[in-house]
């Protein structure tokens, strides 16, 4: 028996407002920019293949989209040239105060575009996003491995697994038995993050080569191969997480063979970028967190019309 | 006792942790977009009233702790144990050890009640109400008509406690004392 309050919904009316306003934003921002605006589904046929997030499933045994990233790709080996899509995506498990298993992600691709472009254009939306709130918020761009020389004070590149273990395990409190990725994972949410500077945009690039995932992997310059990725943290919260998109099919295929985790491939994606996926950099941006920032919400539900409790 | 998950680990929840009893204070679930997923967690060992942050892959679990909270009337110390009884009407009694009463032995007094929590049935805590009164047995004798001034002297509480109070108080006067920082409140 749900609680007599249990309809109410969990933000006030000036939070929706606020998406409202928003969303306009957003549309007339790329818009502005020529990026056709796209509708891909919802469900499909395979799940993602990335083992660190947990797709929800349908009683047919078809999957709820946790980022449009796939289907967007296989337009953009059609010929569909720069687009965006504002959808819902959904993942299992993913609840907290700042995470709600279902949640709105604005998606976009760029051909042609470098890392570096394609930062210019996040950190322009976010401005404009944030300009009822912020005037010009300040941006700095640093490695990886700059971010934990300097908050940390290891060497990612040359440290050795037991030196980032034991890192990890005096930030856990004790010892978790994770993989190297998984200790950097600690280090980067309990030391980097909550340590970068406050009211700026920070966007961190040039991740560890395991952490890939759709990325290319390339030299940097003192010789170590990094993924051609990038996130943007903003007041201890990570905002997006962009791509230099991988276009090799069989590195791809490779990829999603190592992850899957019997889980079924996307045969569909990997025949479209056999086909020929064009030089694209790509970013997925965290609406909902962008409009806690704005609205000064504590709590991810704050801005939700229903929480996923209430839902 | 019941496993707990980190998705259900709320604030007040008893849990075992390295084989000590802890209440959960904060959870927070932390997860890289691309990385894997933690919980974040605040706890207070129950014994020593440490608080500790250590973090769980999501999806662990913990065991429950079977730690509750009872109201108690203080009895009588018999040289090793200080004895409690149960308010709810059952009358149960438990003794507490000397690390159990800890610092509360400032602020026992018969007939008062205390807030005794019990690990596995036995003492583990035992917590004073935020306002006691107790009598003063100790201290200089009192300046009349001194009080506004801020000046203050020791006296030696029933319980044995010493706190500070105004310099107008007098040896037999009962006192309200605040538990948590100790302090002067008024006359009873």
């Amino acid at each position: 028996m749900p609680e007599s309050s249990d309809w109410y919904p969990t933000c006030d009316r000036a939070a929706l407002a606020a998406r409202s306003a928003f969303y306009r934003t957003v549309r007339s921002f790329f818009d502005q920019r020529d990026v056709l605006e796209v509708d891909t589904p919802i469900i499909s046929r395979v799940p993602v293949s990335d083992p660190n997030i947990e797709p929800m499933q349908t009683t047919d045994h078809r999957w709820l989209n946790t980022s449009p990233e796939y289907p967007m790709k296989r337009l953009l080996c059609a010929g569909s040239g720069d687009i965006w899509q504002m959808c819902k995506v959904f993942r299992r498990g993913e609840a907290g105060q700042r995470h709600n298993p279902e949640f709105t992600m604005i998606e976009w691709y760029r051909l042609d575009w470098s890392l570096d472009r394609l930062m210019d254009e996040v950190r322009d939306l976010v401005r404009e996003v944030f300009e009822p709130r912020w005037s010009v918020l300040p941006e700095v761009r640093i490695s990886y491995g700059q971010a934990l020389q300097q908050y940390v004070g290891i060497d990612v590149h040359s440290a050795s697994d037991v030196e980032v273990a034991d890192v990890g395990i005096q930030a856990a409190g004790h010892d978790l038995q994770l993989s190297r990725d998984g200790w950097l994972d600690i280090i980067m949410s309990h030391l980097v993050e909550p340590a970068l500077p406050e009211q700026t945009l920070v966007f961190i690039s040039d991740f560890p080569a395991s952490q890939a995932a759709l990325a290319k992997v390339s030299q940097n310059e003192a010789g170590y191969s990094v993924a051609r990725r990038f996130e943007l943290f903003f007041n201890g919260t990570e905002l997006a997480n962009g791509y230099d998109e991988l276009t090799d099919a069989d590195e791809q295929r490779r990829r999603f063979v190592q992850e899957a985790n019997g889980r079924p491939i996307d045969e569909a994606l990997l025949a479209a970028i056999e086909q020929g996926l064009p030089e694209c950099s790509g970013v997925a941006m965290g609406a909902d967190r962008l409009l806690m920032h704005l609205t000064g919400a504590e709590r991810i539900s704050d801005v939700l019309s229903f929480d996923w409790n209430k839902a | 006792m019941a496993n707990y998950s980190t998705n259900e680990f709320k604030s007040g929840l008893k849990v075992m942790l390295d084989n000590e009893p802890c209440s959960i204070l904060e959870n927070e679930y932390v997860k890289p977009g691309k990385g894997q997923a933690f919980n974040r967690v605040k706890l207070r060992n129950l014994r020593n009233g440490r608080v500790l942050e250590k973090t769980f892959k999501s999806g662990e679990s913990l065991e429950g702790a079977d730690v509750m909270e009872y109201d108690m009337e203080y009895l009588y110390n018999d040289g090793e144990f200080w004895h409690f009884m149960a308010t709810d009407g059952s009358f149960e009694q438990h003794g507490a050890s000397e690390e159990a009463v800890g610092e509360t032995i400032k602020w026992l007094k018969e007939q008062e009640v205390y807030v005794v929590t019990l690990f596995n049935g036995a003492v583990l805590t035992v917590a004073p109400p935020n306002f006691v009164d107790l009598e003063v047995v100790e201290t200089d004798p009192g300046v009349k008509g001194d009080t506004a001034n801020g000046g203050s002297k020791p006296a030696t509480l029933s319980t044995g406690a010493v706190v500070k109070v105004p310099l107008f108080i007098n040896i037999g006067e009962v006192l309200k004392i605040d538990t948590r920082t100790g302090d002067y409140v008024g006359r009873a």
